[in-house]
């Protein structure tokens, strides 16, 4: 499995992470070297087998609906880079200024 | 012996507090002078909370006095404890080994963390690991490289290389880390001390950060067995905050210690003694086999036939996950936001640009590679698929079987920077502890002997789902036949 430029532009876009020419070109060359390492499971037949997503038999609980503490509005803007009237603050989404898609 | 205290076991400790030998404020004043003294060179801790461990000392030392009845405190009464750097504790800063949470605090505490103080522990501070437990050296650290107290050119494994090492250098009493693909069981192998991965669900990871959520377990890292097992008792048990705990009876892991393995039966799986591995690792692991039987157990060749599919599973399937839970470091409600940023499209992509190091990055790419469009299929159901035969491989060998025992590393620590630019070679290092998490199943490392280097050696014990007292017992019965386990690095003559 060989990887172009492309892909990891694309894949880099897909996780909204920005990368270097020199980190496309380390990721192109690593990614590709890890996938073709992992093309053996190909070979194995799993025509019949289900997938498994959790080791656990789980299934969904119920709870009575009572209300709860739960964080307070200042503790949950504690951490935050920027805030204003208790909200979390952030950069333009629309507009001529937002590049976004 | 005061200026000794740091080398005590949990237990050993608890029972020299409880006679009265002892106070806590004592044990955990040489535990910080340890630290002062040695930390520097090992570098386990990213942050230390003295005031506040000598104030919960302070306080297990006033429960002390006015208990008559002391038999009935728990265990953990006035023992200091570190925490690995993933898991939310109130007061200290969760910073995940990653620039992207460097001064990230916690707004609430970890169940498992609850539970410790409940039980009267002294939190410490928080240990060195690799960036969001990614890696198996914590070199990926965002802060800095941990070193083996064995031998400080070396890596004390990954990612709880932190705890491992405070507990091998004596500057805790016991550590908790957690095991994603073997992020516990690897550095106590690397750094001659007990490592526990529980059966996933039996500890909550409510207020765990989450890497893989369905492989992550947290554990206990102890300088004996009897040390974990206490330290997994006061952890172990349902949580409603986390769905996938599981709500079923928690035993007294101690009272599982009867030091009789008569009659177990022991499963050697061959695919787990494997071309390029250390010679000493296999000689001192089927030594560590040879002991059990000699102690009365029965070992029987077993075959855990897609073995060599564990690591191509769980590199696609973790990152996958990972992909998905570190999506939420946005820059919006916690953590850094790029100063430079101008829209919010930007503030996503430069902050996490800027805020993750190579390895997290790596795993990003792949796991967001594996769900995309088109190679779904091809990668990550399909390693789900052969996942399920990992797991069956384990439930038909625990029908002939109760444990099975393997090496725990393919080789002894390695040197720091040795296999930093090769990551295939560093994934590599989690051989042999990957299957257990994508499994459900529960294993153990303790020191089985040395090599030539004079770097410990572990022995790995793997139990079915919810079967710790089984893996307990015969770890505890290895570890009185020997006295690996006593040894310690000494730290000055380095």
């Amino acid at each position: 499995m060989s990887l172009t430029t492309n892909d990891v532009e694309h894949i880099a876009h897909l996780a909204r992470l920005e990368l270097t020419a020199d980190e496309i070109d380390q990721y192109r060359r690593q990614l590709s070297d890890i996938l073709d390492h992992f093309a053996v499971l190909a070979q194995v037949d799993t025509s019949a087998i289900l997938p498994t997503a959790s080791v656990l038999p789980l299934r969904s609980v119920m709870r009575a609906d009572t209300m709860q503490p739960g964080l307070s509005t200042e503790d949950a803007l504690a951490n935050a880079p920027d805030q204003q009237d208790g909200f979390f603050r952030v950069p333009a989404i629309f507009g001529d200024d937002a590049d976004g898609e | 012996m005061a200026n000794d205290l740091h080398t005590l076991t949990i237990h050993e400790a608890a029972d020299l507090l409880r006679s009265g030998a002892i106070s806590s404020v004592a044990l955990t004043e040489a535990v910080l002078e340890r630290i002062v003294a040695v930390d520097n060179d090992v570098k386990a801790y990213l942050a230390l909370t003295p005031e506040a461990a000598l104030a919960d000392a302070a306080a297990a030392d006033a429960t002390l006095a006015a208990t008559d009845d002391r038999a009935t405190l728990p265990a953990l009464l006035g023992i200091p404890l570190a925490i690995k750097d993933v898991l939310m504790v109130e007061g200290m800063p969760t910073t995940c080994g990653s620039r992207i949470l460097e001064n990230f605090m916690p707004p609430y505490e970890a169940t498992a963390v609850g539970k410790l103080r409940a039980a009267g522990a002294v939190i410490l501070g928080k240990t060195n690991t690799d960036e969001f437990a990614m890696g198996s050296s914590t070199e990926n650290s965002a802060y800095f490289t941990t070193h083996n107290p064995w031998d400080l050119t070396r890596v004390p494994g990954g990612s709880s290389g932190g705890s491992a090492a405070a507990v091998a250098s004596d500057q805790c009493l016991g550590a908790f880390g957690t095991d994603t693909g073997g992020s516990v069981r690897q550095p106590a192998s690397l750094c001659g001390v007990v490592g526990m991965k529980p059966t996933y669900g039996r500890v909550s990871r409510y207020g765990l950060v989450a890497f893989a959520s369905s492989l992550d377990q947290i554990g206990p890292l102890a300088k004996d067995v009897t040390d974990a097992a206490l330290l997994l008792n006061a952890v172990a048990g349902y949580d409603p905050r986390d769905s996938t705990s599981m709500n079923v009876s928690v035993p007294d892991y101690r009272a599982a210690l009867t030091g009789d393995v008569r009659g177990l039966r022991i499963g050697v799986p061959r695919e787990y003694f494997i071309d390029g591995m250390q010679p000493e690792v296999e000689q001192a692991v089927r030594t560590a086999i040879d002991a059990l039987a000699a102690l009365g157990a029965e070992v029987v060749e077993i075959s855990l036939p897609n073995t060599e599919h564990a690591l191509p599973v769980y590199y696609l399937v973790a990152p996958a996950e990972a992909s998905a839970n570190l999506a939420r470091y946005d820059g919006v409600r916690y953590g850094l936001r790029h100063p430079d940023a101008e829209t919010m499209w930007q503030g996503y992509t430069m902050t996490r640009g800027a805020g993750f190091g190579p390895e997290v990055k790596r795993r990003i790419m792949l796991g967001t590679y594996a769900l995309s469009a088109g190679y779904y299929d091809a990668y990550y159901l399909k390693a789900q698929q052969v996942r399920t035969l990992l797991k069956q491989d384990f439930e038909r060998a625990f029908e002939r079987v109760d444990v099975i025992a393997c090496p725990t590393s393919p080789t002894t620590a390695f040197r720091i920077g040795e296999k930093a630019d090769d990551p295939l070679s560093m994934y590599l290092a989690d051989v042999f502890t990957l299957s257990l998490n994508l499994a459900g199943n529960c294993g153990l490392s303790l020191p089985c002997g040395f090599d030539e280097a004079g770097l410990p050696i572990g022995l790995q014990l793997i139990g079915p789902a919810f079967g710790e007292e089984t893996v307990l017992r015969a770890a505890h019965a290895y570890e009185q036949a020997t006295d690996w386990h006593r040894q310690r690095p000494d730290l000055r003559a380095q």
